[in-house]
Formats: structure tokens, sequence, C-alpha cells
């Protein structure tokens, strides 16, 4: 399937907007509609795991060496508050977004 | 070898769905359409098809398990009425944005309420806009003569595009006629097997089917289901043709009948153009120049040849079995009147809204349409468009 982009003419997109190929679901950043944001309290954060398994959106990096979860991927994150739910050491709080950045 | 036999025209539907034996028939009952399912599940019940028949709690996931079935790649149908296609609709709009060929049995019936389980088109103007073939039946031969051409247009890489067969409730669907089956092998070399280019199960092919579809491009798809349905009138004259090299059977867009020299037309569909028939019949001995179009393909609209089809008569009545309440006129109505209009044809047309609920028509109702059309056509003048027939009024 050749590249679809918002300048194709319809004779060239394929019936239904089908998608003939697979993991593409990560060029669509849905980082953009959230209206609160997560933020990682570090100092407070013990690593046991129980945030990154929940994302919707896998916007919780894990470091393949140390296994320690990083920073939010904001491109990603919709700010459902799932993690900050989850967290049982209130290392994840919930802020309206662009406000106190 | 053509078999004769008698049957309904529920009958009928359910025999074309035995022998296309599609791979998935997913279904709920309501009136009239009942035994459709019904039937098709002895037919499973009875090894007679290899279908697999999912008895779904509703129409709303009748149609959803059959657009599941066909994004899998396999070939699906359904049937209903009514209220059914009513909870069908948000997912008759899927079926037909995502290009999947179902075929569904629709039998006509008013859609409530109040409470009304008999006979109009008010289901199927319903969803006219909705992106799917629609193929009128004048009687149980058409009902099951148009199944079995249903898959070979839908099917089709120009179009695309699922289908319903249309048939009158009770009218045809419980009325037992001669009808003329053709043989289970031939049925199957007729429609032939489905192998859509891209399924969902093709382990070789991940796809993503149905995807978000924001300001960039559903516009042009939307574009893309009005081009296939343009595309639809040549495949759906073409399979005809085959159809009728196999069985002798002749289908076009519409059904002319006497309109050659006619005067006085009416346009109409399912089984009102029997009754039709039979008073054109009548009028021709008494040398009334009466004649019929009768509408076979509602969707794709043959708007260029019904213009053409009636630039030489001197009036037209559009019967429409179903009331759009829009304070203009009938489904049916506007859409021939517009194609007159945009051909340049300026033949006097009215509209009658009738049979509602199942309202008999008789012959002498339409008796009374040639009547008036012969007014119309004395003076040239079509006055109050909008009218019915058959309704109770006070006399102001």
């Amino acid at each position: 399937m050749s590249e679809i982009t918002n300048k194709t003419p319809m004779d060239d997109l394929t019936i239904g907007g089908n998608i003939y190929t697979s993991g593409n679901a990560k060029n669509f950043k849905t980082g953009d509609w959230r209206s609160q944001r997560p933020v990682f309290h570090e100092d407070k954060c013990k690593q046991c795991g129980l945030c990154f398994p929940v994302c919707p959106e896998n916007a919780i990096p894990v470091g393949k060496e140390d296994l320690k979860r990083k920073n939010f991927n904001f491109d990603y994150c919709k700010g459902c508050g799932v993690c900050s739910k989850v967290c049982p050491f209130g290392a994840i709080t919930m802020e309206e977004e662009g406000v106190n950045l | 070898m053509s078999i004769r036999e008698r049957l309904s025209g529920n009958e009928a539907a359910a025999t074309a769905m035995k022998q296309i034996n599609p791979d998935v028939v997913a279904a709920f009952p309501i009136t009239p359409s009942t035994e459709i399912p019904q039937y098709f599940s002895t037919f499973v019940a009875n090894g007679v098809v290899d279908t697999e028949f999912v008895a779904v709690e509703s129409e709303h996931s009748a149609m959803s398990a059959c657009i599941g079935a066909e994004a899998a790649g396999s070939r699906a149908m359904t049937a209903t009425s009514a209220n059914g296609l009513s909870l069908m609709w948000e997912m008759i709009y899927i079926a037909s944005s995502l290009r999947l060929p179902i075929v569904l049995s629709l039998v006509n019936r008013a859609v409530s309420g109040p409470l009304n389980i008999h006979c109009d088109h008010s289901d199927a103007m319903g969803v006219r806009d909705a992106g799917w073939i629609m193929l009128f039946s004048e009687n149980n031969q058409e009902a099951y003569d148009n199944t079995l051409m249903a898959h070979r247009i839908a099917e089709n890489e120009k179009v695309l595009l699922p289908l319903m067969v249309c048939q009158d409730g009770f009218i045809t669907s419980h009325s037992i006629e001669n009808i003329e089956l053709e043989e289970d092998s031939e049925v199957k070399k007729f429609v032939g097997e489905y192998h859509p280019k891209h399924y969902l199960l093709n382990d070789k092919e991940p796809i993503a089917v149905g995807p978000l579809d924001l300001q960039s491009y559903l516009f042009e798809h939307k574009a893309q289901q009005a081009e296939a349905m343009k595309a639809a009138k040549d495949v759906i004259l073409d399979v005809a043709k085959d159809f009728e090299k196999w069985t002798g059977r002749h289908y076009g867009l519409f059904e002319e009948y006497m309109l050659d020299d006619c005067d006085l037309a009416i346009v109409c569909m399912n089984s009102t153009a029997g009754t039709t028939k039979a008073v054109v019949n009548e009028l021709r001995k008494n040398g009334v120049k009466a004649g019929l179009l009768k509408i076979r393909v509602y969707r794709p609209f043959p708007g260029e040849e019904v213009a053409k089809a009636l630039e030489n008569v001197k009036a037209v009545a559009v019967l429409d079995k179903a009331d759009s309440l829009n304070a203009v006129g009938g489904a049916l109505f506007e859409d021939v009147v517009s194609s007159m209009y945009v051909a340049g044809n300026k033949v006097p047309t009215v509209n009658y809204v009738y049979g509602i609920g199942g309202r008999d028509t008789t012959t002498n109702d339409i008796k009374s349409v040639y009547n008036d059309l012969a007014e119309i056509a004395k003076t040239g003048k079509a006055e109050n468009p909008y009218r019915y027939l058959g309704l109770r009024k006070g006399e102001n």
C-alpha cells in the first residue's frame, strides 16, 4: 500500500479507509485531546509496576535495561487518569492541562 | 431445466438463500419476514446448507454479525422488516461505508407507530440514502430472481455495496403463487464463490477495517461510495443479461408495461404494479392509452432512463407507498420529478400516497388515478400534486 496523505486524490484511496498494513496506530497521536495531565512524582514512586500495564495508550515507557518507568509519553497520553487511580503511593497526580506547566 | 413450484414470497426468498448457501446468516424474527430465518434455520438443522446460523438477540446484532462475517471474508445474509430495519439503522450505514456486500431480504412493512404490522414502504424509504442497492419485486418470482442476482451485483469489484431485495409484506410474502425455481447446481454455478481481495482472516495480510476517518478523508470515501452506486447500474444490467441467458426471464432497471405509445402513465413499485397491469389491460381494451413504469432498481435510481421513458406521455402519476411527511410529496415522486426536471421533461406529474399501513389498493383505486390523469392530460395542468389515494377525509 502506497503512502496515503491528506493530498491523496479519492481514486487512490482504499475503499472504506481500509488499512492494508499493520502496526500503524502509532502514526496517530492521541495526546492532543488531553484535558487532564498526569504528573509523575519520581520521589514517591516505588517502581512497583502497577501503572504501565493499565495505560490504554502504552504511554508510560519502561526502561529496557533498568526496568524502571520513565516520565509519560505525552504524544499519546489522553489524560484518562487510570494510572493515577491505580498508583498506591500517590506518585501520579492529575492536573488541569495547560495550567502550571 | 426450471422447476415448477408454488411458494409464498418468504419461501421464495428462503429457497434462494438455501441455494446460495451463504457462509453466515444472522437474523432476528420480525413480522412479516419471520418465516425467512425460520425456514432457513430448518435448512441448517437438516444439514441442507452448511451455513453458520447466528440466532442473535436483536436486529442491531444481526447486522453487526453480518458486518463482522463479511469483513472476515465470508458471505453473509439476513432478513428483516420495519422496526427490525430501524433497529439495524446504525449498522446499515456501517455495512455500506465499509463496502461489505451483505445481502438482506427486506419484507416491506409499516414502521410503527402507532403499531402496525402490514405492508407499506416506510421501512425501505428510511434507508434509501444509506448507500445500499435496493431492488424491488412485484411478486414471488421476482423476489426469488432478484435474490439469485444479488451477490453477483453486490460483490462485483466496481460495486462492493450491500444490497437489499424488497417485497411487499403479506401481499407477496404470505401469498402462495406459481414460481419457476432453478436447479441447485445451476444456481451455485451462476452465483459463484466469494473471494474478496482483502479480508480480516487473511493471516498473510493484516488489515484494519473501519478506522477513524476525519475531515481529510470521509468526503472522499463517501464520493467513492457514490461512484460505486453509479457503476452498479451497468453491473445490474450485465448480471440481468446473464440471468436471462440462463433462465429466459428478462430484467431491466425498470419494467415498461404498455409504455411505448402510452398517454397516461403510472410509476410504482412492488406488488401494486400487478394491480396496475390489470387496470392497464382493461383500459387498453376500452381504447385508453394507459401504461405503467415499474421501478425494479430504486437505488441506484435510474433517473435519466426514467425521464426518457416518460418523455412522450401526457400525464404521469407516481404512487408512493410511504408518506415522506415533508409537505411536498413522497420519496419516489421526488426522485422521478427531479429526474424529469433535470432532463427538461415538462410532462405534468402528480403524486399519490397510498396503501399506508396495509390499506388495500384495489383496481378501482388505480382506475381513479387513470381518470385523474385523463383530466390532467386534457388541461395540461397538475394542480395539488401531493395527493392521497384511498384516504378517508371529511368534505372540507
